[in-house]
């Protein structure tokens, strides 16, 4: 049996989580258990019917903002009901804070960031990748319920035709369970989608020259679908664009179906970041730039003549 | 202020990553402090400079990341232990996990912080603080871009996707760091120096009764990363290029 948690954000179930609901009705583990938390969550759970034969639905005012104790212990609490095989969670910023506690707790296996998941006689197997994608590590959970994070974006959403049953629960949660809780939430510069998320990035580097020019990619992005600008160190070090956008070894990893470099050189970090996308699209002056060599398509030319003219033909070709 | 900050030696982002025998080869690796554990310490440093107290690094692993410890010592840190492993990388955080927290209720030190990096490069697990956390009981704030502690208290913003929350917490609390936090400091000539004299304490396995420990995952292979397929360089004007990419982005490649 696997559980997953289900994340959601402003009345919707994130992607991340459709797509690690996906990889559990796939596995072959028997039931799939869905867990939803919150302040107000009965009809987001109502709305996983399809995905879970069970939706264990929990609902406190006390779990109107994040809490990674709070959250722990509902995760826990319906662990130790239920007594899956696996817990499964997206590997988003929250995933990536709850999960590992989650695991202490139960005392079990974890693996984090994984590309891949199956099973095997009944153990589970899971392909994750180092040292910032120069290796891939395969390893098999040994205590159970191993508890695992999927990287976003890798695991393709595939509908799942179940009729589940909802389970509303009933968990003791006090002030003492929020030993930890987050009390405001600030946005970014602009509301816009992570680069972790996005299904296209478009990014710049050190050839973008100044700040201003990135409003060049702003533009570009806003005509690709569900687009993230990204960044090389050096065009955030240069303070050109925030650290958010950064996208490399000590930035984000990222695995977008189109990764778009313009003017990255595509030093190891950076690749280290961006080299397991889809599709990656090069555009650099210097026809002996490493990002050459993962390019699938190279564009040996000046980003400034290539940027308006890539904006107009893609206006006309998405309208 | 008592801190104690959990440093990691892990290889430069420069290594070249060789496998041999199932392995990782280390040799011609090049090991560095962890990056992120770079923030931890130097956030550490300010709030003993701010508030009186201490500082003490503590590492798991070989004999060879005393010299980590070296480092961090010369950074400002007041003093230094190695627990030390000789199992090599296991990838496992909660092996990792059960060791620090083993050694922190043994030495019954008291703390007010337990500052961690917001991930180790290497082994990227992001697991270890967490876990921490979770067999101490103390409240957790991961991936820190900002702190603000006061009266016992403490406010930090973690980095979420296109935001930061603000979480509130009371001390003793487990912090991790990330990148934006502070500019972490240069070591002094003087520091160096002084860091070469200073005992470093080693702690065994079997001092902590952790020598029968198990890890919770077995490593089955580790493998380069698929070779990507050669790619294309296109040819022609500026206009020709940008027509060709996109008739091969999206009939080929399918993508948009
Ligand atoms: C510990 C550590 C961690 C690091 N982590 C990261 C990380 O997470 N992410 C990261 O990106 N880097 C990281 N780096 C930095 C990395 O080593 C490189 O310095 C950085 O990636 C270079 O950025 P860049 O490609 O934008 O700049 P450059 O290497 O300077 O390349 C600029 C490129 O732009 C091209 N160019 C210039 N003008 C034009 C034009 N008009 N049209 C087209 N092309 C043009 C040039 O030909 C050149 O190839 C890290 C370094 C260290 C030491
Ligand atoms: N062997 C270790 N010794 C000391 N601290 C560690 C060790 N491994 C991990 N840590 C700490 O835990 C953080 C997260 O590591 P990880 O969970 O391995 O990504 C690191 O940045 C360190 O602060």
């Amino acid at each position: 049996m696997i559980l997953v948690f289900v994340e959601h954000r402003e009345g919707k179930i994130r992607k991340g989580s459709f797509e690690v609901l996906s990889v559990a009705g796939r596995l072959d583990f028997g039931e799939v258990h869905a867990v939803i938390a919150g302040k107000n969550v009965k009809e987001l759970g109502e709305s996983l019917k399809n995905w879970a034969d069970f939706v264990h639905c929990f609902e406190n005012p006390l779990l109107e903002n994040y809490s990674t104790t709070a959250f722990k212990k509902v995760v826990f609490e319906i662990a130790k009901r239920i007594n899956p095989d696996a817990i499964l969670f997206s590997a988003s910023s929250l995933g990536k804070d709850l999960a590992p506690r989650v695991s202490a707790s139960l005392n079990s296996s974890f693996a984090s960031d994984c590309t891949n998941l199956r099973s095997e006689n009944g153990k589970l197997i899971a392909v994750r990748p180092i040292y910032a994608g120069k290796a891939f590590l395969e390893i098999e959970l040994k205590n159970k319920p191993c508890v695992l994070t999927l990287r976003p974006n890798v695991f393709p959403v595939e509908s799942v035709s179940k009729n589940g049953k909802i389970e509303i629960e009933s968990i003791e949660i006090s002030e003492d369970d929020l030993i930890c809780k987050v009390v405001a939430v600030e946005r970014g510069e602009e509301a816009s989608i992570d680069v972790t998320e996005a299904d296209i990035v478009v990014s710049g580097g050190r050839g973008m020259k100044g700040p201003e020019n990135f409003s060049l990619l702003r533009e570009l992005c806003s005509i690709l679908p569900n687009c993230a600008v990204g960044a090389s160190r050096a065009a955030v070090d240069a303070g050109w664009i925030d650290h958010q956008h950064q996208v490399g070894q000590t930035g984000k990893v990222v695995s977008p179906n189109l990764y778009m470099a313009f003017g990255i050189s595509g030093s190891i970090q950076h690749l280290a970041g961006m080299s397991g996308s889809k599709i990656i699209v090069a555009v650099n002056k210097d026809p002996e730039a490493p990002i050459f060599k993962v390019a699938n398509y190279g564009l040996v030319a000046d980003l400034f003549e290539i940027i308006p003219i890539l904006k107009e033909e893609l206006k006309k070709l998405l309208s | 202020m008592e801190i104690i900050v959990f440093v990691k030696q892990v290889p430069d982002t420069e290594s070249r990553i060789v496998i041999k025998d199932g392995k990782i080869d280390e040799e011609g690796i090049n090991f560095i402090l962890n990056p992120y554990d770079e923030f931890a310490v130097e956030e550490g440093l300010r709030l003993k400079e701010k508030f009186g107290g201490k500082v003490t690094a503590i590492t798991v692993g070989p004999e060879r990341a005393i010299s980590t410890l070296r480092k961090v010592l010369a950074m400002g840190v007041d003093d230094a232990v190695l627990i030390k492993d000789d199992s090599g990388e296991t990838y496992d955080p909660q092996r990792i996990s059960k060791i620090i927290a083993e050694f922190i209720k043994k030495e019954n030190i008291p703390f007010d912080i337990l500052f961690f990096g917001k991930q180790a490069i290497g082994d990227d697990n992001m697991g270890v603080p967490a876990m921490v956390a979770e067999f101490l009981g103390l409240p957790q704030v991961t991936v820190v871009t900002r702190l603000e502690i006061e009266d016992g208290k403490g406010r930090a913003w973690r980095e979420i996707e296109g935001a930061s929350e603000v979480v509130e917490f009371k001390l003793p609390v487990v912090l991790s760091a990330q990148k934006g936090l502070n500019e972490p400091r240069y070591e002094t000539l003087k520091g160096i120096m002084a860091a070469k004299k200073k005992e470093i304490r080693t702690v065994t396995l079997e001092e902590l009764g952790l020598k029968e420990l198990q890890c919770s995952i077995s490593i089955l292979k580790i493998e380069p990363p698929p070779p990507r397929p050669a790619g294309r360089v296109l040819q022609g004007t500026p206009e020709e290029m940008v027509k060709e990419l996109l008739n091969l982005l999206r009939n080929e490649a399918k993508v948009i």
